[in-house]
């Protein structure tokens, strides 16, 4: 075990772990923070996915100690239920979810994607967002919510 | 509300008691006795209104339902009924769901049947409720019931005389058993069925709230994690613990024959301790593998044939065609593994799942860990989707017996996701034959369907329905499978075409024993048998020189399937359609069960004849569920299904190597349908019945939308599928053999 520094949400953290620890059981585990699953550990599927130094990464593949100074984000940073951000308030928007265990890394995903191109052709959104895998066949909602959040950031701009 | 009420409210909740409910709590062990078989939905099991509604003193409104959320939207539209009925803002009702402590058994949440069941109880009972709450207000008020009106959970009576349900109810004991009628809400004075209404549950799922049983934690809770025999009946041969054992955070090893698990203080240290322990284990490999086998030869398995259907006379002259069609095993493929909390304290067990049933799955654990089932109280938590028979038991299983060896504490066990694939119960393997005779006129004048398939059914019931039971040093008999009977059938479902066929016959196959335990996945037989008539009637119309659509519904009566064919093929432009080169388009059709919704399935494909890649440009729906109640809901449904099943056709056959272990163990060996690939619209259109039964919705589209898939493929290439799933290669392969025929 040792201690090791994030920043997770904009917020210091310090937790006491073993360094090959995948950073998704720090997140769930050390921090409760529910939003980022377990789905495959194998880097498939990523229902895992938060954004580590504004690139989409999968926590089930990271190990912890290689994180650095790499600020954290996850969907908890997003927004609330009450005040959810505007990716998130797209899905609610679009009813794009079912079961929604894959929901927050799809979420994630879009935002990296969103942040990088606010603007992405359809074919791009389908392709960024191709790692990562929804069951219950909730992929046309989600791909309208992310149009939805790219015209309300290209609104922004 | 007063706040004299309030401060009783908060003195009572205080004092750790529950609160003063006006409409009493039943007695849930008496439901059983009372069952009344002329009651609406799952009144029948549990013919008590306040088993369904109760209102509080302070004017609470609380829900109660045996079914569960499995993502289709159900505790929505139930708290929308409820709603209704009662006239009140759906933010005011707290819904609870299957809990052995609190609600009706309602059994599994399985076979669409949410809606008719729970639903239909829910509806029933709220407007019972409202009827009683209605009475009580005209005596209060003197004045009649025709001149009360109801706003949100006040009644209002001439004059501007106001009651609340609250107060209505207070110091009443109303336990009061349901009637068979009820007076239903109007459709023309509904303000919330049918209507746009946003689901319950999405907001915490897409902000990271507590939402599933895997973000459960509690108090003290410890980490396990399992270690399965590579196969079914591969058998245990050594294992050296010590390795694991002298892991950091390993509190304990379990190991009772075959069952093995790690329990640990963190879930990353169970992890690696399981990893060690698997590698320092070893094993014989069975004696049985067929599995790699069943695939191909589904029908040389011992079978018990049933004749379903048997009309009119064999042997019609005419044209004769035939035709096989083929399914492999397929994966339920939850996107989160599965996951269960137990906890062993006092001499009972609580265990927190995401079990379809969990009344059933307490009687199993029960006899799993030898006490009765009343030491064993199962609380549902949502888990990721299931659809149907996944790994949700088994892990209660695991769970149950690794907090047995640590009493006091809860232990968390979520399967891998090698477990997952590995260990869940398969879709099962099918093949069907069919045989149709056409007269000159192009009808159909005789039809023949053989359907065989090892069983869609392995639920528990018992400990030997738990994969951990069968693992035991002693382990649990497994219990000799049986057919689901019809009409709704396991195998056979929809085997029986819904067309006006004179003579025909059906035979359902059922392979009791198959080397791989397999039960229900969505839909059951419905995918292949849809599947396999589908596409024939394709090729029958295709034989008969007939348009698909105007074949099928030429072969139709039932009004509500004509409409929802009709309406598709509108909605798809199917008359004015305009071939172009490598695009095709197909239809097809099926009621659920031949008794639940009505869908009809209209697509085109753009098939890429160098690399088999099939591209869905549209497909367009239409369906009728009965009455709508959540249409956002149905579509919801729909639009997944349509997705979930081209995912099943194009990509997902569960294979196994010779010593009958699954080989295609993650996404890289079972791929399933990626964004890329999904189509590139999906338009449903829904029908609405007001009045009628809720017909269930979640099964509605698995099989025609393969077997539109196959149509169209064989439309836009010549090429005819017959053998699922559709990977590149075979398509690549049947469409160059169609060109050079």
């Amino acid at each position: 075990m040792s201690q090791i520094s994030l920043t997770i949400n904009g917020r210091a953290h310090s937790v006491d772990t073993d360094p090959d620890t995948p950073l998704l059981y720090v997140l769930r585990d050390d921090l409760h923070l529910n939003g980022a699953k377990f789905g495959c550990g194998l880097g498939q599927c990523g229902a895992c996915t938060v954004i580590v130094g504004g690139n989409a990464v999968l926590s089930c593949l990271i190990p912890v100690s290689t994180i650095g100074t790499r600020p954290v984000t996850t969907i908890e940073g997003l927004g609330t239920a009450a005040r959810p951000g505007v990716v998130q308030q797209a899905f609610i928007d679009e009813q794009a979810a079912q079961c929604g265990y894959c929901i927050a890394g799809m979420i994630m995903r879009a935002e990296a994607l969103l942040q990088h191109d606010p603007a992405p052709a359809d074919d791009v959104i389908r392709s960024q967002m191709a790692l990562n895998l929804c069951r219950c066949g909730t992929h046309m909602r989600i791909l309208r919510a992310v149009r939805r959040a790219s015209d309300k950031l290209k609104g922004r701009a | 509300m007063s706040g004299a009420l309030n401060a009783g409210r908060r003195l009572l909740l205080k004092a750790g008691g529950a609160l003063t409910l006006a409409f009493a709590l039943p007695r849930l062990a008496l439901a059983a006795d009372a069952a009344a078989p002329t009651l609406p939905g799952s009144l029948k099991k549990q013919p008590l209104l306040d088993g369904w509604i109760r209102i509080g003193a302070d004017g609470s409104i609380t829900v109660l339902t045996g079914k569960v959320e499995l993502g289709q939207g159900i505790k929505t539209a139930i708290i929308q009924l409820a709603a209704e009925e009662l006239v009140v803002d759906p933010a005011r009702i707290h819904l609870i769901t299957a809990d052995t402590a609190r609600t009706a058994d309602e059994g599994f949440t399985a076979g669409s049947h949410s809606m008719q069941d729970s639903g239909t109880a829910v509806r029933n009972a709220a407007a019972q409720v409202r009827v009683i709450l209605l009475d009580l207000a005209a005596t209060r008020l003197h004045a009649p019931v025709t001149s009360l009106g109801i706003r949100d959970g006040v009644v209002t009576g001439p004059g501007g005389a106001k009651v609340g349900y609250g107060e209505l109810v207070r110091g009443q004991e109303l336990h009061r058993t349901a009637t068979e009628t009820s007076v239903l809400r109007p459709p023309h004075h509904h303000f919330l069925m049918g209507r746009a209404f946003q689901r319950v549950d999405i907001p915490a799922k897409v902000t990271g709230g507590a939402a599933y049983v895997q973000d459960l934690r509690l108090p003290g809770m410890v980490h396990a994690r399992v270690v399965r025999p590579p196969s079914s009946d591969a058998l245990f041969a050594s294992t050296d613990q010590n390795g694991a054992a002298a892991m950091p955070g390993v509190l304990t090893i379990v190991r009772d024959g075959r069952f093995i698990g790690v329990v640990a203080q963190r879930e990353y240290q169970a992890v690696k301790a399981a990893a060690v322990l698997a590698a320092a284990t070893r094993w014989t490999a069975g004696a049985t593998p067929a599995a790699a086998e069943l695939h191909r030869a589904v029908e040389q398995m011992p079978s018990e044939a049933t004749t379903i259907l048997e009309r009119g006379t064999a042997g019609q002259p005419g044209r004769t065609f035939s035709a096989r069609y083929r399914k492999p095993f397929q994966l339920h493929g939850s996107i989160g593994p599965s996951c269960a909390v137990a906890q062993l304290e006092g001499g009972k067990y609580t265990v927190w799942t995401h079990s379809q049933g969990v009344f059933p799955l307490r009687q199993a654990l029960a006899e799993l860990v030898g006490v009765d089932k009343e030491s064993i109280h199962c609380i549902h938590v949502e888990g990721s989707g299931c659809y149907g028979h996944n790994g949700a038991d088994d892990v209660a299983a695991d769970a149950i017996l690794l907090a047995r060896a640590l009493p006091g504490q809860p232990v968390r066990v979520q399967w891998m996701r090698e477990d997952e694939h590995g260990f869940e119960p398969k879709g099962p393997p099918m093949a069907s034959s069919v045989q149709a005779t056409l007269d000159a006129s192009g009808q159909i004048v005789d039809w023949a369907y053989a359907v065989w398939s090892p069983p869609h059914n392995s639920r528990p019931g018992t400990a030997g329905n738990l994969l951990a039971g069968t693992l035991l040093a002693a382990p649990f008999p497994v219990p000799p499978a049986v057919p689901i009977p019809q009409p709704e059938g396991g195998g056979d479902r929809n085997a029986i075409p819904l067309y006006v066929l004179p003579n025909a016959r059906v035979v359902h196959h059922f392979i009791p024993v198959a080397p791989v335990r397999s039960s229900a996945l969505r839909s059951l037989g419905a995918y292949h048998n849809v599947f396999a008539i589908e596409s024939f009637m394709d090729e029958l119309a295709l034989q008969a020189r007939a348009d698909p659509v105007a074949f099928r519904l030429r072969h139709m009566q039932d009004a509500r399937a004509r409409d929802v064919m009709t309406l598709a093929a509108r909605q798809f432009g199917w008359d004015a359609y305009r071939p172009q080169v490598g695009r095709g388009r197909g239809f097809a059709f099926a009621r659920y069960k031949n008794l639940g919704a009505y869908a009809a399935v209209a697509l085109e494909v753009e098939v890429a004849r160098d690399t088999g890649w099939v591209r869905i440009t549209r497909a367009v729906v239409a369906v009728d569920s009965g009455e709508i109640v959540s249409l956002d809901g149905i579509r919801n449904q729909i639009e997944g299904g349509v997705v979930q099943s081209c995912s099943w056709t194009l990509c997902e056959e569960g294979l196994f190597d010779a010593a009958g272990q699954l080989t295609t163990r993650d996404w890289a060996g079972y791929p399933i349908l990626r964004f890329p690939q999904v189509p590139d619209t999906v338009h449903v259109h829904v029908i609405d019945r007001p009045g009628q039964p809720f017909l269930g919705t979640g099964e509605a589209t698995q099989g025609p939308t393969c077997a539109a898939l196959a149509n169209a493929i064989f439309n836009a290439t010549g090429a005819r599928l017959r053998d699922l799933p559709f990977k590149p290669a075979k398509v690549i392969a049947a469409t160059q053999l169609a060109r050079r025929t």
